[in-house]
Parts: structure tokens; sequence; C-alpha cells
């Protein structure tokens, strides 16, 4: 009983961030929300791919080589030929090999 | 509904399904471990849908946390809901039945599939959200209950898989910057956050990054307005913007007053 009272809080606080901003500017978005919204996404973007790569240690044992390696062909193929599904298939079958096979 | 619509939407969807249904399962199998069976795993997949949340979620649970310190919980870690709505508002105003479902579905991955606002031509743009949207989550809840179900059973390695979703961002993060002729807000991003991470390590650093990248675009957009005034700059391209953005000062004041 205590756990499913606990997933309610956390399904309905999730909901509540993901709601909140539609409900505030329900009507006329003010000139500022849009901007933000126009920028904001390459700027979430580029903080997504720090936090993913937060725990990254050049002082492990791995040195971070395979996150470097494997995020260096991510960038050069969608650069190349812009074709996420072809980056990111690339780049995860590079990065499980470095991990599991190199390092 | 026709079948090609499906089709490009599952195709958009490809790149998080990997990685959803490898988390999924990972969360399977922490929740089984800790107690709870199947229906919990689907449950909290279908009714929360936050990936991250929902490991801590399972450490609140079997801790006993109280219903206050949850709540607290959720707010920080899925803090950065908010940031995905606010960009997302313009865009999905007009989205009529799919926007609750949108707004819900609205994770790290779906929004990083969706913030470029392409869709296919000539089809329905709402609809087409909508089934990303929906193909994702379906990969999430299938992961979860795969896990609680089989987790012991899955035996290849799959250590390594989980950079699929890193690799989503990096792509997506060089799309964009391909797309943007501004890469103001992209450096914005990535710098601002990794001084964050920096300083605040790796524990506490995306709350205090969302503060700063916000403070620095609001300053970049200050000084781009001041630019438009001296008439310097690229007028053609701003000018258009100017008139808004006078209208968004008054907003802001009136919000600083208030």
């Amino acid at each position: 009983m205590r756990a499913a009272i606990l997933v309610a809080v956390m399904a309905i606080v999730t909901a509540l961030l993901r709601f909140l901003p539609f409900l505030i500017f329900r009507k006329n978005t003010p000139a500022y929300i849009t901007y933000l919204g126009k920028v904001l996404p390459s700027a979430i973007i580029g903080m997504l791919v720090i936090y993913c790569l937060r725990n990254t240690d050049a002082m492990s044992s791995s040195h971070g080589i395979p996150e470097f390696a494997a995020a260096a062909i991510v960038v050069l193929l969608q650069a190349k030929w812009r074709n996420s599904l072809l980056s990111i298939v690339a780049g995860t079958v590079s990065y499980m090999l470095l991990v599991q096979v190199l390092f | 509904m026709n079948r090609s619509i499906v089709g490009k939407a599952f195709y958009k969807s490809v790149p998080v399904m990997a990685g959803y249904i490898v988390l999924g399962i990972g969360f399977g199998i922490l929740i089984r471990s800790a107690g709870y069976g199947v229906l919990w795993a689907f449950a909290m997949s279908v009714l929360i849908y936050a990936g991250s949340m929902q490991y801590v979620g399972v450490g609140l649970i079997t801790g006993g946390a109280s219903i206050i310190t949850t709540a607290i919980t959720t707010l920080m870690v899925n803090a950065r809901h908010l940031f995905y709505s606010i960009s997302m508002i313009d865009r999905y105003k007009d989205s009529g039945k799919f926007k609750p479902y949108l707004i819900f579905a609205l994770t790290d991955e779906t929004y990083s599939l969706l913030c470029d606002g392409r869709y296919p031509e000539g089809e329905d743009p709402q609809l087409y959200r909508f089934l990303v949207s929906l193909f994702d989550q379906i990969y999430w809840v299938t992961g979860s209950v795969i896990g609680s179900l089989l987790g012991a059973v899955i035996t290849f390695s799959t250590e390594g898989i989980e950079f699929s979703m890193t690799a989503l961002f990096i792509a997506s993060f060089v799309q964009q910057w391909i797309d943007n002729k501004d890469h103001i807000p992209a450096i914005t991003g990535l710098a601002g956050t990794f001084v964050c991470l920096l300083i605040f390590g790796p524990g506490n650093f995306l709350i205090p990054s969302m503060l700063l990248i916000t403070f620095l675009l609001t300053i970049n957009r200050k000084h781009k307005e001041s630019q438009d005034q001296n008439g310097s700059g690229e007028q053609a391209t701003l000018g258009k913007k100017n008139k808004s953005d006078e209208q968004g000062k008054t907003v802001e004041q009136k919000e600083a007053n208030g």
C-alpha cells in the first residue's frame, strides 16, 4: 500500500512538471518563453550529452577512450551522412566492442 | 490512419528502441529484486514513465522514504522536464486530442527525437509525434516487463548498450548544429553544463546547469535586442523578431514586479 502511494506521488509530480508550463501559458505565450522555446532545444541536447558522459573518468582504467572514440564516430557519421540511425548504431556497436573486448 | 505514417513514425523511433528495451529490462530486474513483481514494473513504466526516476524510485520504495521525500526527490530528478515542456509549448499548442499524451510522454529521448520540429511532408504532424511518443513508451514498458519476467535468463552481455542513449543525444546535437545558423544556444548548453559538472560534481550539477543556461540565454537575448536597436548586426533576420521581443519585455517586467 505504502509503495503504491509512493508510485502515485512519483507519477503525479513527474506529470506536474511536464504539464505545468502548458497550464501556465495556456493562452498567450510570452515572447520570452517563445524565445526560450527556440533556443532551448540545442542547449538542452548539449546538456544531455554532458549528462550522459558525466561519469566518464579520464583517470579510470580505460581513460575514457571508449566514450571519446565512440562519440567521435557518431559525430563524424552524423556530419557526413545525416542519418541518425546509422550514427547511433555504429557508435553503440563500437562502444560495446571497445568496453567488452579491448578494455 | 494510413500505414505509411505509422511506418515513418516507427522508423523515427527506432534509435530509441534498443536503449529503452535494455534500460527497461534493467529497471524490471531491479524492481523484481526489490520484491515487486511484474505488475509493479508495468504500472510504474506506464504511469511514471521517466527512466532515471524509476531507478531512483526503487530505492525510495525499498528505503521506506516518506511522501515528502519522494515528492522532493522527484522534483529534483525530473526538473529538466519543465525545460522540455517550455520549449514544446508552441509546437504542441494545437495538437488537440493528442496534447495530453504528447505532454505526458515527453521523456529525454522522445524530446530529442521531436525537438527539431521536423515531420514527414504531407503527414499530420501531431499524429506523427503522437505515434513516435507512443512507440517509445511501448519499448520502455516492454523492456520493463521482459526484465521483470525473464531477467535472470538473459545471459549475453549487453555491457555498453546504454551508450545508444548517449549516441542519440550526440547525433541530435550534431544535426541541430548543422540545421541552425546560430550556434550560441548549443555552445551555451554544452559549456554551461560542463562548467557546472566541474563545480558541483556528477551528482548535483543538473539543476545548476539549467539555471545557468537559462540565465546565459536570457542575457544573450537582451544583448541581441540592444544590437537590434543600434541597427547593427543581423538586422535582416532579427528585424521580424523585434516586435514580439518588445512584447516579451513588458511581460518580463510584470513578472519581476509581481
